[in-house]
């Protein structure tokens, strides 16, 4: 691979912008439940159209994810998950692929392994990118520098709550992708969508440029129809992760993630 | 010794804001409130009347005679388990309960261990017509079924947390991921020096009064020489060493051995842990090899937790505070020893400052000094006669 994960985090952004859509990014928790059948949900998932991933590495005390997240890191942990087993999913994830990886996880983890080594066997692995789910602009310029030396990109958050302010500030920082948080809450499945995401895109896009990935409370095919319009990018996880931890096998959980994404997929194509 | 926080909520490296985004600007609000509030003489005013007249401060400095004779060197006793609802807690609660009202949110949210905070949080909301809803580990809710019922009886909601081990830990979590959620409307009191900026410098200033009133009440012939506190999160022994750090006075602070430090269960974080990010601060905590944090164990609740308040931290990579530990069999005999010498049943938390001054007594010989006695026992009674059995 000649490029770097940033330089394919840019083209994805540039080539779905340039088709008037949003690329479509499941989520899944690294190794519920082992390596294998991970990397082979991931497999399926980008059978069935999707555009690049975000992979979870699991956290035991995830302040920001709902039961269902919450619930698969606990068990992949028990498994026996751990940084370098995730690294080594993204690895295999990104080379049979070919789509670019996200990893997801919190600070401490990162901060525990060095935030530049962190980045840097990131990059080795294939990663595109990192999303830190508690680290705000404030103390995310340590992270921000390790991940461009190693050539990866980084998410910033902003969420309904953000002021234009710290907008601002976010945008300032110079992150790859702003990640939209759509819904007040957790991660998690919603019946209905919040409505907030369109006042919040809007709001950043009359600060800046910058991608805009949205998530949190995205779960069915007609909610990531309805973020598509907004966003240059669609993350769709505990609905997803609900049918992996549902399912009795990695095979079934394989087909149940394909007819998921392909809905998905069809849906954010339609429109609605 | 500086007591900081600095601009961005650290005290030396230590502090700060790792906290999802979704929360900062309520963060940001609660700085700006908390800072006009703490310099409204109306607000103070209200605060100290509410304090006087409802939480019965000053609370006591009891010389613990018959004690003081057996060790050889004067001892005195904060007597914050006689502070209304038998803890410290309350000093807090009172004051962020009043912010809540101030800040316009009707609704408060609550973690607690050993139910202390729980209860004060919800006796503040009693007090105050505020909605309280406590977040309380499934493993704590078993050991401490008074609290539990207490605060049933007070009008507050107890939701039981079933992940990781049940305890405060996961109570923390817990309160965090509903304010993750409910933060326009709901103001979270975290019930210690733990947490993101501005937490643990709040909670410190509406707990200094333990330090401040030590210091009257002891000035002149008492002067303590030793200060000594139990640390869980740290809230009572911050609360009074705020008013002895530039002063001749040694600080212990006593954090829970458990079954002993290098068995790997207790809740040693300044000791044996080391540091890193947990609820929302970078400070010393257990953890593993892959930053996962690890489950501390305490025979006290309030003990029972595997961080510390970032202030702490700052405090123990300066040496401006001695840490050490006591295990919970030498709790548990303090527990007996206070209650048979002085008619005083201490708090299983506080028992702990009391077992390592009696640890340590041969070294204090001549010395003054001064324990924060931070609750009352009652919540552990039935815990205890357990144990006898």
């Amino acid at each position: 691979m000649t490029d770097t994960g940033a330089e394919r985090l840019r083209r994805l952004f540039a080539t779905v912008r340039s088709e008037h859509r949003a690329a479509l990014l499941p989520f899944l928790t690294a190794g519920i439940p082992d390596i294998d059948s991970s990397v082979s949900m991931f497999e399926a998932m980008a059978a069935a159209g999707a555009d690049g991933f975000e992979i979870g590495i699991p956290y035991a005390d995830p302040l920001m994810d709902g039961p269902v997240i919450a619930e698969a890191a606990e068990r992949a942990l028990a498994g026996g998950m751990t940084v370098a087993r995730a690294f080594e999913i993204a690895d295999r994830v990104t080379t049979s692929t070919g789509k670019p990886v996200l990893l997801m996880t919190y600070t401490n983890p990162v901060m525990h392994y060095g935030a530049a080594e962190f980045a840097a066997d990131a990059a080795a692995a294939g990663a595109a990118g990192l999303i830190i789910a508690d680290l705000p602009v404030e103390e995310a310029a340590p992270f921000l520098a390790a991940t461009r030396d190693a050539g990866i990109g980084m998410a910033l958050f902003a969420a309904p709550t953000t002021t234009d302010t710290r907008i601002a500030a976010i945008a300032d920082a110079d992150p790859s992708f702003v990640y939209a948080v759509a819904t007040l809450g957790v991660t998690g499945e919603r019946a209905e969508g919040s409505g907030a995401l369109a006042g919040l895109a809007d709001r950043i896009r009359a600060t800046s440029d910058v991608p805009i990935v949205a998530g949190v409370g995205i779960s069915t095919p007609g909610q990531a129809a309805s973020a598509a319009a907004q966003a240059d990018g669609v993350i769709v996880g505990s609905a997803l992760v609900r049918r992996a931890l549902e399912a009795g096998s990695g095979d079934v959980a394989a087909d149940a993630l394909r007819s998921a994404v392909s809905d998905l997929r069809a849906a954010m194509e339609r429109g609605t | 010794m500086t007591t900081g926080p600095d601009e961005s909520g650290r005290f030396g490296a230590y502090g700060g804001r790792y906290a999802p985004e979704t929360l900062m600007p309520a963060l940001e609000q609660l700085e700006a409130a908390f800072t006009a509030a703490w310099n409204d003489r109306d607000f103070r005013s209200e605060l100290s009347e509410l304090l006087s007249t409802y939480v019965g401060r000053p609370t006591p400095v009891f010389h613990a005679r018959r004690l003081s004779e057996s060790l050889g060197f004067d001892l005195w006793l904060k007597r914050e388990d006689l502070a209304h609802t038998g803890a410290h807690k309350i000093n807090n609660t009172m004051g962020q309960a009043l912010l809540a009202k101030r800040m316009g949110k009707p609704r408060v949210i609550a973690e607690t261990g050993a139910g202390q905070h729980g209860v004060a949080t919800a006796t503040a909301c009693a007090l105050l017509g505020l909605d309280c809803v406590v977040y309380m580990g499934e493993k704590d809710i078993e050991r401490q079924a008074l609290n539990v019922y207490r605060m049933h009886l007070l009008g507050a909601e107890v939701i039981p947390v079933s992940s990781g081990a049940g305890t405060l830990k996961d109570a923390v979590s817990e309160a965090m991921r509903d304010w993750v959620g409910s933060v326009e409307d709901t103001h979270y009191i975290i019930g210690s020096v733990v947490g993101p900026h501005p937490f643990p410098w709040m909670v410190r200033e509406f707990q200094r009064v333990i330090g401040d009133e030590m210091h009257s009440q002891l000035h002149g012939a008492a002067e303590p020489d030793v200060v000594v506190a139990c640390v869980g999160g740290g809230s009572n022994s911050i609360g009074a060493f705020a008013t002895y750090l530039d002063d001749d006075v040694e600080l212990v602070g006593v954090e829970a051995g458990g079954y002993g430090l290098g068995t790997g269960k207790h809740g040693a974080s300044l000791i044996e842990g080391s540091p890193g990010v947990i609820h929302g601060s970078f400070t010393y905590l257990l953890q593993d090899d892959e930053g996962q944090v690890l489950e501390a164990h305490s025979i006290s609740a309030g003990l029972d937790y595997p961080g510390v308040g970032p202030e702490h931290a700052a405090y123990r990579d300066a040496g401006a505070v001695r840490y050490d530990s006591v295990t919970d069999d030498e709790a548990i005999e303090a527990l007996h020893l206070l209650s048979r010498t002085e008619g005083i049943i201490p708090a299983l938390e506080s028992a702990h400052a009391v077992a390592w001054v009696v640890r340590e007594a041969p070294s204090l010989i001549g010395k003054n000094v001064a324990i924060v006695l931070s609750g009352r026992g009652d919540k552990d009674v039935m815990q205890i006669a357990a144990l006898d059995d």
